[in-house]
């Protein structure tokens, strides 16, 4: 029988020798969040020495400037009116297909070996290489149907650009919205059945507004990566030298030229001279904070739609 | 569609009448037997339990009463269920209208992320309500004061339902219920979740309840059933792991006089 006077029981659970595996595991762990971090900052303050020169002495006008061949002219309007354009595309397009699809394989589908099937084919989309959408977006909506999309630019157009990316996300679309359809509990849609509602009742008063946070949340994710790619906007055609928007009207402006932030960054990154590399610094700094505000949005809606069941 | 006589006058006129009439019903999930061959009736304006060990199939079968398991894809069941002499799973009826007829209160309270109004109110508008708002407004307040919950939400219609504590959370499902004025009340051991004050409440009410309605109530609580019943049928597993009807009788009987043994053991404590 254990000893049960006071002083071994104290003995007995008064701390144990000094635990080296569990300090040595823990520092393991700091060190690789440091190293992350670091690697980060590092990132973050070469950009900024970079940008420091072009922003300390243009400032706005570095914004509001169109390309140029001399870098002290040089802007980044029109790659961000350009970005805005093809992100409005993502919108417009992925985001009710991609909603739609998900809503059809949550609610709709019968658990069998096909859907299933679909279910891994669209997760292994969302991780195919972007360059292979490009590839895609080369074949199919420049040259299969540069008829429409830029009859007079061999298709590389805003219209292929926008379509692009609107297939490179729509997979990123369709899985979020997925995850946050399943997050709605099934005693709910369950609870909605039991009064005696339709299918499409259900979703339309339940489960769509109680994942509507969710699937928010996921395409502005998915729209920030879209922001983000580069390599299939210049397979595609996304202008990298200087261009003058001389469209006439909305049919124009789609089959016309475009670029996008990150493209302009590519180029300019490719350009001669420390001029152009400070530009470079400064455009990828646009860059950081549009996304920065995108990711925040994301963050904020989460935060205050959050819902406990 | 399927008339139903569910005027006061009608129902006093015809005690005891059935309202279900199970012909060797059997429940699958897939290939899998849950429950075999129940054959058993449901009277009108009685409360009926259904107790047995846990996994005899009691919740399925219970589901299967307002085809609540058609939403899951594997599950189909053989034999009949007959309301009122129609059968439930036949070609031409729908499951929504099943369900408005056959309403149901689960075992978790789950009230929507919605205001204790649209809670209540969200049955009738699914069911085509045509009154206007304060029609509707009467309507809410006739569901919540029958699941007793009227008093102690009334000055906060508003307010979200998930605020509620479990016990309200519960009577407002069963004001949700209730407010598309089904006849059958179907609860999936709805007080599993609950403390013995709130426990206690909902079988007050669910006495109440059977001035107007059936009652057909899952439960795991012994207590429950022999204190709140009319009728118990006992259900246990079979070898193949199928439910399957031990007996069914006036709840007092089973409690008092089992016939099988191991209904007595099952009441006593002694398996299960």
């Amino acid at each position: 029988m254990a000893v049960t006077t006071r002083d071994a029981v104290a003995r007995a659970l008064e701390g144990r020798r000094f635990d080296v595996r569990g300090y040595l595991f823990e520092g393991l762990l700091l060190l690789s969040l440091l190293i992350a971090l670091g690697i980060l900052v590092t990132l973050l303050t070469d950009v900024l020495i970079g940008a420091l020169p072009v922003v300390g002495e243009r400032g706005v006008d570095f914004v509001t400037s169109n390309m140029s061949a001399r870098a002290e002219r040089a802007g980044v309007l029109q790659g961000i009116t350009g970005s805005l354009s093809l992100m409005i595309f993502v919108v417009v397009l992925a985001f009710p297909t991609g909603v739609a699809a998900a809503v059809y394989l949550e609610e709709y589908a019968r658990d069998t070996p096909l859907t299933r099937f679909l279910n891994t084919v669209i997760r292994n989309l969302a991780g195919v290489p972007s360059i292979v959408y490009g590839l895609l977006g080369l074949a199919v909506f420049a040259v299969l149907l540069g008829g429409i999309t830029g009859p007079e630019r061999a298709g590389r157009s805003l219209m292929t650009g926008g379509l692009t990316l609107a297939i490179l996300v729509l997979p990123i679309v369709i899985i979020t919205s997925a995850e946050a359809l399943r997050a709605v509990p099934t005693t709910i849609r369950e609870a909605a059945f039991g009064v005696g509602a339709t299918r499409w009742e259900v979703i339309r008063s339940h489960v769509l507004p109680y994942a509507a946070p969710g699937i928010l949340t996921g395409t502005i994710l998915s729209l920030a990566r879209a922001f983000g790619e580069t390599a299939p906007l210049i397979m595609v055609g996304a202008v990298t030298g200087g261009f003058a928007f001389t469209a006439t009207g909305p049919v124009d402006a789609l089959q016309g030229p475009y670029t996008a932030l990150p493209t302009m960054i590519f180029s300019w990154a490719r350009q001669p001279g420390a001029e152009f590399r400070a530009n470079t610094s400064a455009a990828i700094l646009v860059l950081l904070v549009v996304l920065l505000i995108v990711n925040a949005t994301a963050v904020i809606l989460r935060n205050r739609y959050d819902r406990r069941w | 569609m399927v008339q139903v006589a569910t005027t006061e006058r009608e129902r006093a006129e015809a005690p005891g009448e059935v309202v279900f009439d199970l012909q060797e019903l059997s429940c699958f999930y897939g290939s899998f037997r849950a429950v075999r061959e129940i054959s058993i009736q449901i009277r009108r304006n009685e409360i009926t339990a259904l107790i047995g060990p846990s996994g005899c199939g009691k919740s399925t079968l219970l589901r299967s009463f307002n085809r609540m398991n058609d939403l899951i894809d594997s599950a189909r069941v053989t034999g009949r269920i007959l309301y009122h002499g129609v059968d439930l799973y036949g070609p031409a009826i729908d499951p929504v209208e099943v369900r408005r007829r056959i309403g149901m209160v689960f075992q978790k309270p789950n009230p929507f992320p919605k205001s204790i109004y649209d809670n209540v109110a969200f049955g009738p508008k699914v069911a085509g309500f045509r009154g206007n708002r304060s029609e509707l407004d009467d309507l809410v307040e006739a569901s919540l004061r029958r699941a007793a919950l009227w008093d102690e939400v009334k000055d906060k219609l508003d307010q979200m339902a998930t605020a509620l504590s479990g016990g309200q959370q519960q009577r407002l499902c069963i004001a949700r219920a209730i407010a598309v004025e089904p006849e059958v009340i179907l609860m999936d051991e709805p007080c599993s979740a609950l403390d013995p004050v709130a426990t206690l409440k909902i079988e007050e009410l669910m006495r109440e309840l059977t001035e107007n309605y059936t009652i057909v109530i899952v439960t795991h609580n012994m207590q429950q059933a022999a204190r709140a019943s009319d009728v118990t049928a006992f259900l246990t597993m079979g070898d193949d792991r199928a439910g399957y009807l031990v007996e069914m009788n006036a709840t007092e009987e089973i409690f008092t006089r089992p016939a099988n043994r191991l209904t007595e053991d099952y009441i006593t404590g002694r398996f299960g």
